[in-house]
């Protein structure tokens, strides 16, 4: 029958307890496709009993009838929604932090900086390019089609899907949603039920500002997720676990539908002899720690020799006080873990190689303290699984080449971080091993450029989005050639009946000639 | 079956030696390749004339033709291809190197289709070692004689352990889709495909999947109906019919049904004279199952023209039905046959409502001398490409990505487009380990006027004409002064 959502064994991050359809407030059967929004003729709430074949059939194919009515393609309209977004963001800026605050401890500063400035650059970098991305693609011809028009035309998919993870939550929803609204889709959002309160903001507050005959958001857990996933959609776009991301993937495939899967996996960090020590405390710190661990980019572990690991110890140390003083617990910059299970998950991790700082836990506050582990071996409980949390093992190695084969021999991550002050070996880390991105000399950093692509490779996902990316990737782009009726009798060399003589003119137009050494010189 | 896991491992591990990843070494492969295709050119296209009746010319413009190609396009492009290409950068990240840097995937499983048996894996194939990856091909064992031919070749050209020829049909190819690939291009139909896609879904393996569909031909009664009859004849029953964006059926008014009739007619007998079965131009179907599968189509249908078949040489004669109805077995799955259904529609409103109602096919027609028209017919319909007064050539410019959408596939190939399928395109932002000062202003403890900076680094928009003025400003007043110091 249904292959539930939830893998066996161990439960992924981002799905926490199964929500009756229906039981959340006073919501219809967990769709918030209501009352205000600007406008539309939209049918309202679709109310549908949990015993329903197919719950949200209705809802796509409301959606669906609207996308074919072609009221999101003109461009003022996308502006026009994309414009409202920039007010969902502004005006609801405090409940948006208090709301992250609530659900996950996180610092002002941090939720302000992921979940509102940057959401915003991204929506100012659509807003800025939008005309010209929608514009047809004019591409260079060959001598058979000289005289026509030949162009990439910019597509939406139709009905897209997105899935959003709880450590960031509103902007890992958001960031595509931009992207799909400017490519002109239609789009069903479903964001985290693990956050709770920025999940009921979002159900309620954001379908005030969209046209709800184009945007719903549907709140679900793991079953319901299952339920909405058996419905066709044009695109899916998912941010979570591996294991998730390969249940996602094999339901889209029932349907033909186009997938991007941002996942993760454990981001090395390897820190070489010649470096900064101290300025590399900080950046490595100030990743690892930020969102108290739970960020898909973070370094999740470090490789360096026995030395620098002595030397890296009292600079973490300091940097960790610079940040949260000397007791983090009580610094207001410094999150909590999402829920309990995950806790208890990160706790597990402690027993691995020694505590060298931090190690300290609050099992009602889910506080764990920054704690950076010494020594650290491969067959350690850390290195088996991505962190997530407040955690970061140092593993010894002999020098770069140990740590590149360390790295090779493990699943292919979404980001990869090397510290040194000699450029070479940060080249040589860089072009001997793959992942999706790469920072050099810092962390994070490398996605807060909208003209980078984001994404992973391998087990990390596949797709990428951010700035242009994120339009591309809610696109399709459709090859378009426009002939001309007349000159007909340069068709002639293709029609049968053959012979040698039409096949040599044939040729002679066709074939690219491979260019030849410029002999002049 | 160890022999699939063996296949894939030991091109793995070539992979993994590095050796592939240098462009002297895919040049070289490339360069082989083309060496291939120009010593072997009579050998290849015995085996597709073996496998559908091809005679040789057509097989060289439409297998051999677009192989060569795209294998001098690469092989002229790889360099620019292949380079780091350095992005734009903001206030925030103006000192660091910021780029993104095309790499391989690793390795990449090549599924190919009987009906262009050399081309359709060729083409990405070309792709897939310019991108720098290890490759296994899996030729279609429908189409055997040029499977086979593949098999023996490409080993005796290309590095053998990189990129193995994998033979056999239904359980192999179960067996190989069991392997962990790094990309998998698959061209046939859309069942397969999904059962291909799920097979990826289990490794995270992204898919480029070229399926198919009923690719619907738009008549317009404002149009030169002689030349888009002569146009849409040739595209529709070239490979027997057998062409994944052959003109699947027509749509246009009643009043002009019949004289599309009398003109594909007439063109017929321009193409293949009076006798089509003895016109060595003409193609056969494949096998006895297909035959059969495209006899049953005809089933009820008013044949206006053709009609004609030949079990035992596989012959179907070019054929048109005329009124069809829109609920009859040959609307209800991809010809891929010589059969052409004329449906009638009441306006061009009509023809984007019924094509809006099926599928999404690989291609969409539409001939009218009004422009407009057409550019509606394109924006209000989606189809993976689009040939406006003609059928097929979108195919030929590999500027333009060819590939499906919905349930005629996903992703796309062709020219450069075939070597970003093929690679990561992965992003790389390198810092310096000095300049700490900035990164002060996002470390905690948190404040507001960290805030404010961080808003202004990264939600500033510089007006570069005005910077530019400004700048000419200050070096005008430098100037000034130096004029000033030098000659006073």
């Amino acid at each position: 029958m249904h292959q539930p959502l939830e893998p066996p064994g161990q439960q992924p991050p981002g799905y926490g307890k199964c929500i009756p359809v229906g039981s959340d407030g006073g919501k219809a059967a967990g769709f918030s496709a209501g009352s205000g929004g600007s406008g539309g003729s939209g049918k309202g709430p679709v109310i549908c009993s949990p015993v329903c074949g197919n719950p949200y059939a209705g809802l796509v194919s409301h959606l669906r009838a609207t996308w074919l009515s072609g009221k999101t393609r003109p461009m003022e309209y996308r502006v026009a929604q994309l414009e409202a977004l920039g007010r969902f963001l502004d005006e609801k800026k405090q409940d948006i932090l208090e709301a992250t605050a609530l659900d996950m401890g996180k610092p002002s500063f941090e939720a302000y900086f992921t979940e509102i400035l940057l959401c915003k650059n991204e929506l100012n970098d659509t807003l800025n390019n939008l005309c010209h991305w929608m514009k047809d693609e004019h591409v260079d011809k060959n001598l058979v089609t000289q005289l026509d028009s030949a162009f990439i035309r910019k597509d939406p998919y139709g009905v897209v899907l997105i899935i959003a993870p709880w450590n960031y939550p509103i902007h890992l929803f958001l960031v595509p949603l931009i992207g799909a609204i400017a490519a002109g889709n239609c789009v069903v959002v479903k964001p985290s039920e693990t956050t709770k309160n920025t999940e009921r903001l979002v159900a309620e507050m954001l379908t005030c500002y969209l046209d709800n005959d184009c945007f719903a958001v549907v709140t679900a857990g793991v079953q319901e997720t299952t339920r909405l996933l058996e419905n066709k959609f044009d695109y899916i776009f998912f941010t979570g676990s591996p294991s998730v991301g390969r249940i996602v993937m094999t339901a889209a495939a029932k349907h033909l539908t186009p997938v991007t899967l941002e996942l993760g996996g454990k981001n090395p960090c390897y820190v070489s002899d010649t470096c900064d020590v101290q300025n590399v405390a900080r950046r490595v710190a100030w990743g690892r720690f930020f969102n108290a661990g739970q960020t898909c980019i973070a370094p999740d572990y470090v490789l360096c020799s026995v030395e620098m690991q002595e030397k890296l110890m009292p600079a973490l140390r300091e940097a960790i006080t610079e940040f949260f003083g000397s007791n983090p617990r009580e610094s207001p910059d410094f999150g909590r873990i999402v829920g309990d299970k995950q806790f208890r998950r990160i706790r597990a991790l402690l027993c691995s190689g020694r505590v060298a700082i931090g190690g300290q836990t609050d099992e009602k506050e889910r506080y764990i303290a920054p704690t950076v582990l010494a020594d650290v071996l491969p067959s350690d409980p850390a290195m088996q699984e991505e962190i997530f949390g407040p955690i970061l093992p140092i593993v010894v190695v002999a020098n770069m080449d140990e740590a590149i084969d360390f790295i090779n021999a493990r699943p292919r991550p979404l980001a990869i971080y090397a510290f040194s002050c000699d450029s070479k070996v940060v080249n040589q880390v860089l072009e001997r091993t793959s992942s999706g991105g790469f920072c050099g000399n810092d962390t994070l950093m490398h996605v807060t450029l909208t003209s980078l692509p984001f994404g992973g490779i391998g087990n990390s996902g596949l797709g990428k989005y951010h700035g242009k990316f994120t339009f591309d990737t809610f696109t399709h782009h459709r090859g378009c050639l426009h002939r001309n009726m007349g000159l007909e009798a340069l068709n002639a060399l293709r029609y049968p009946p053959y012979s040698q003589q039409k096949l040599g003119l044939l040729t002679a137009t066709f074939e690219i000639k491979r260019k030849g050494m410029c002999t002049l010189l | 079956m160890e022999k699939m896991q063996q296949v894939v491992g030991r091109a793995r591990a070539a992979f993994n030696s590095g050796r592939c990843r240098s462009l002297e070494f895919r040049m070289q492969q490339l360069k082989a390749l083309e060496r291939m295709v120009q010593e072997k050119e009579k050998e290849i296209l015995a085996a597709i004339k073996a496998d559908l009746h091809k005679c040789g010319h057509n097989a060289y413009s439409h297998e051999i033709l677009g192989v060569l190609g795209e294998l001098a396009l690469a092989m002229e492009k790889l360099p620019s291809w292949a380079a780091p290409q350095p992005v734009k950068k903001n206030l925030l990240t103006m000192r660091d190197e910021a780029y993104i840097n095309p790499e391989p995937l690793g390795v990449v499983l090549i599924i190919g289709a009987w009906n262009y048996p050399f081309v359709l894996v060729m083409q990405p194939l070309i792709g897939a070692i310019a991108a720098g990856n290890a490759v296994v091909v899996k030729p279609s064992e429908i189409s055997e004689n040029t499977a086979r031919l593949m098999a023996d070749l490409l080993p005796q050209y290309l590095d053998r352990e990189l990129y193995p020829v994998v033979t056999g049909g239904v359980p192999e190819t179960t067996e190989l889709l069991t392997q962990r690939f790094d990309h998998i291009l698959y061209t046939g139909n859309s069942t397969v495909g999904k059962i291909v896609m799920a097979a990826a879904a289990k490794h995270l393996t992204p898919v480029t999947l070229e399926l198919g569909g009923k690719s619907p031909c738009y008549i317009d009664k404002d149009c030169d109906l002689a030349v888009a009859c002569r146009r849409i004849t040739w595209g529709k029953y070239m490979n027997c019919g057998q062409t994944c964006i052959a003109p699947d059926y027509i749509l246009c008014e009643p009043s002009i049904q019949s004289k599309v009739v009398e003109n594909i007619k007439a063109t017929l007998q321009e193409f293949y004279g009076e006798d089509v079965k003895s016109s060595p131009d003409y193609e056969r179907i494949v096998n006895k199952r297909h035959f059969r599968r495209i006899l049953g189509l005809l089933e009820g249908q008013k044949i206006a023209h053709g009609g004609e078949t030949d079990e035992a040489s596989c012959f179907i004669a070019p054929t048109i039905l005329t009124d069809v109805s829109p609920e009859s077995k040959v609307m209800e799955e991809e010809i891929f046959g010589p059969v052409l259904p004329i449906l009638t529609v009441k306006s061009v409103d009509e023809a984007i409502e019924f094509i809006n109602g099926r599928e999404k096919p690989l291609a969409l027609y539409v001939f009218s001398n009004n422009k407009k028209l057409i550019k509606r017919v394109i924006s209000e319909t989606s189809s993976g490409g689009v040939t406006g007064n003609d059928v097929i050539m979108h195919f030929f410019l590999s500027t333009l990505p060819f590939g499906g959408v919905g349930n005629s596939g996903m992703g796309a190939y062709h020219g450069k487009h075939s070597f970003e399928t093929f690679s990561h395109r992965r992003a790389c932002l390198i810092k310096d380990l000095k300049m700490e000062g900035t990164n002060k202003l996002r470390y905690p403890p948190g404040s507001q006027k960290k805030v404010d900076w961080a808003k202004f680094f990264l939600l500033k928009r510089f007006n570069k004409g005005r910077i530019a003025l400004v700048v000419l400003a200050l070096l005008g007043i430098v100037a000034a002064v130096v004029a000033k110091m030098v000659y006073c």
